[in-house]
């Protein structure tokens, strides 16, 4: 086990550095020069230089990167050229808002899901399966903002049950959360109900019952376990894709999560907080990968190290 | 081989009490409006502490049979009717409750694919412990002993390593092997073992074989040994029923189905095994094949593989006792059999 999660950390390595030269990219790769699009058109050339020397703009291309590099160890991710605030001041403080929305998400998400899934596959082909999956096909089907905004019409400005922006406090939190989370749990169901028939037709799953194991004890214990091991997997990957992801959900809920300080930044130009903002979401998409592929493991004890 | 046979038959005359007694099973499955009968009328007992062979092909309602027994049959089959009697306990419509109480403890079973029958997630251990748990009252330390001393019985070494390994870490017989440690952690009264070395390498099977025949001995249970493979009822089976096609066509102790076998089918199959102790230029191998479910002719299910049959196999003929003492379904030993009279299925070289 300690073999495979270095052999793991040790293969992150690689890919981290991908994420640094593609997140540095970002300046350069926009048309045109950086430092006039951030000072905007009709800037003095005063302006414009001040900046591209503040940026280290005017250094060869290999010693920015290593400057940023090196600048991305410390933590140290520049300032916003709007505000002039650290940009990982901006990040820490918006961070948990969207960690928090990603991680009541996925809850939510595992859930509904295990909880359709399994129903669904126990009594599969019964009137209860059929209705739940085409449930699911719906949940699958609509884009987030989308049910968001439905939401938002439906609970909110006809019933009132719920505030319709925000995050804090329970009653702001469902709606982004059952927004963000129902495809994840649609996703997760489908997911479940094929992996538990898979596992529910194996022969173990017969020798448990020929044991005299109990009903329940054989589906939440003997073919659970199994059936989980693809489920993980996807779980996690929604996990990575609600940190990222929650762009357009926390615009339509204004919430001031990483993903609205993102759009906010591009529009405004802010490249350095783009920057950090999407370097720490890829990173911590790739941690989250890690975790899963660790948990994968330890569902599965047959897993190849390579 | 007939050596062999002489000395399984040892005991024959006690006639002893049976276990099980199985009455007129039907089992059929359900394909959207039509009904596959896998068994359809199966009758047979299993006398205390014997070994009852099953033998037929693929798809002649063998392993039906035995999941039936403990009632696993899973949608869309349904046992539609019959009776099976556990030392004289009705199983058939017993409630889940009480079958689970039976099952791994009272009557076992072990199954075909050793690769495939453990549960890949948990330790040899937990699985061995689990149905020592369910079916005993004893304390976690003592469940741990237990298993580690059935391990030992079933011929594992280092049975305290093998307990935290996973099934993946073992081969094909060590598998087996813990699948008959399973099944007899409790000391069951019967034991059914559903082709347990089909899928095992010959050396294997001969050394599981003797296992589950020396446990028989050291427990004192009865065993029912389903299988397609002559060779292994020979040397393990006191009694055989011979399926066909969903139904028991002949029953006799194995000595006499060996010797003087009656009915065209049994006949069949013992043809088309090698022998050794006679010339043999080639093997006689029964004509076509076990007809689909939906081409089942009515009457006798072998008349048209049969090289006897005549006109009144059209009908379904009875399970009868007849002189050598073998129960035989077919219409030639019928005073009514309209063929070729006094024809002689079996010639004994």
């Amino acid at each position: 086990m300690i073999r495979f999660i270095t052999q793991r950390l040790i293969q992150l390595i690689p890919v981290l550095f991908g994420v640094t030269i593609l997140v540095f990219g970002i300046l350069h790769l926009t048309p045109g020069d950086p430092a006039l699009i951030m000072a905007g058109e009709s800037a003095p050339e005063a302006t414009v230089n001040a900046i591209r020397r503040r940026l280290g703009l005017d250094n060869p291309l290999h010693i920015q990167y290593f400057d940023f590099l090196k600048n991305v160890l410390t933590l140290d991710f520049g300032t916003s050229i709007r505000d002039n605030i650290p940009v990982s001041d901006h990040i820490s403080a918006r961070f948990f808002i969207t960690f928090e929305l990603a991680v009541i998400s996925t809850a939510f998400s595992i859930f509904a899901g295990l909880l359709v899934g399994i129903v669904s596959a126990v009594w599969k082909y019964s009137f209860w399966d059929v209705s739940l999956m085409v449930i699911t096909l719906f949940g699958l089907s609509m884009p987030n903002f989308w049910l968001g905004l439905m939401l938002i019409q439906w609970f909110s400005i006809n019933l009132g049950w719920f505030a319709p922006t925000g995050w804090g406090n329970p009653n702001q939190m469902v709606l982004p959360v059952i927004a963000l989370g129902t495809a994840g749990a649609a996703i997760i169901a489908r997911m479940t109900r094929s992996s538990m028939l898979d596992v529910i037709g194996q022969d173990y799953i017969r020798t448990a019952r020929a044991k005299g194991v109990k009903e329940r004890s054989v589906i939440f214990k003997h073919a659970l376990k199994n059936a989980l091991i693809p489920v993980v997997t996807v779980a996690g990957l929604q996990f990575g894709y609600f940190l990222s992801g929650s762009v357009l959900t926390e615009s339509v809920f204004a919430i001031n999560g990483l993903g609205r300080l993102i759009i906010d930044s591009i529009f405004a130009r802010d490249f350095p907080v783009v920057q950090g903002t999407v370097l720490v979401l890829a990173v911590m998409f790739v941690t989250v990968n890690f975790l899963v592929d660790i948990t994968y493991k330890f569902l599965n004890k047959r897993v190849d190290l390579n | 081989m007939a050596e062999e046979l002489q000395q399984t038959n040892v005991g024959l005359d006690e006639s002893p009490e049976a276990v099980l007694k199985v009455d007129d099973l039907r089992t059929s499955f359900f394909v959207g409006k039509s009904e596959v009968k896998a068994v359809d009328g199966v009758s047979f007992e299993v006398p205390k502490g014997k070994t009852l062979g099953i033998v037929g092909e693929s798809g002649s309602g063998k392993s039906i049979t035995a999941l039936s027994i403990l009632n696993l049959i899973e949608k869309p089959g349904e046992i539609k009717g019959g009776s099976i009697k556990y030392k004289g306990e009705e199983l058939v419509n017993a409630k889940i409750s009480r079958m689970r109480k039976i099952r791994g403890n009272e009557i076992s079973m072990i199954f075909q694919e050793p690769m495939t029958s453990l549960n890949p997630v948990y330790t040899i251990g937990d699985q061995l412990s689990e149905v020592i748990k369910i079916h005993q009252k004893f304390g976690p330390k003592k469940q741990k002993e237990r298993a580690i001393e059935m391990l030992k019985l079933v011929g594992i070494p280092s049975p305290e390593k093998r307990m935290k390994q996973y099934p993946y870490e073992l081969s094909g017989g060590m598998r087996q092997r813990v699948m008959i440690a399973i099944a007899l952690a409790c000391k069951p009264e019967l034991l059914i073992s559903d082709e347990p070395t089909t899928a095992l390498d010959v050396t294997i099977q001969a050394q599981i074989l003797e296992l589950i025949k020396e446990l028989q001995e050291e427990i004192g249970m009865s065993v029912i040994m389903i299988t397609h493979d002559l060779g292994v009822v020979a040397e393990t089976c006191d009694y055989v029923a011979v399926m066909y096609a969903g139904r028991v066509v002949e029953y006799a102790d194995v000595y006499t189905l060996f010797e003087n076998p009656k009915h065209p089918y049994t006949v069949g199959l013992l043809n088309s095994l090698p022998r050794h102790d006679i010339e043999q230029d080639e093997l006689v191998p029964i004509k076509g094949n076990v007809p689909a479910p939906h081409e089942m002719p009515p009457g006798c299910k072998f008349a048209p593989r049969c090289p006897f049959a005549s006109d009144i196999c059209k009908e379904m003929p009875e399970l009868k006792k007849i002189d050598d003492g073998n129960d035989v379904r077919c219409w030639i030993y019928d005073e009514r059999w309209d063929g070729e009279k006094g024809v002689k299925v079996y010639e004994n070289k």
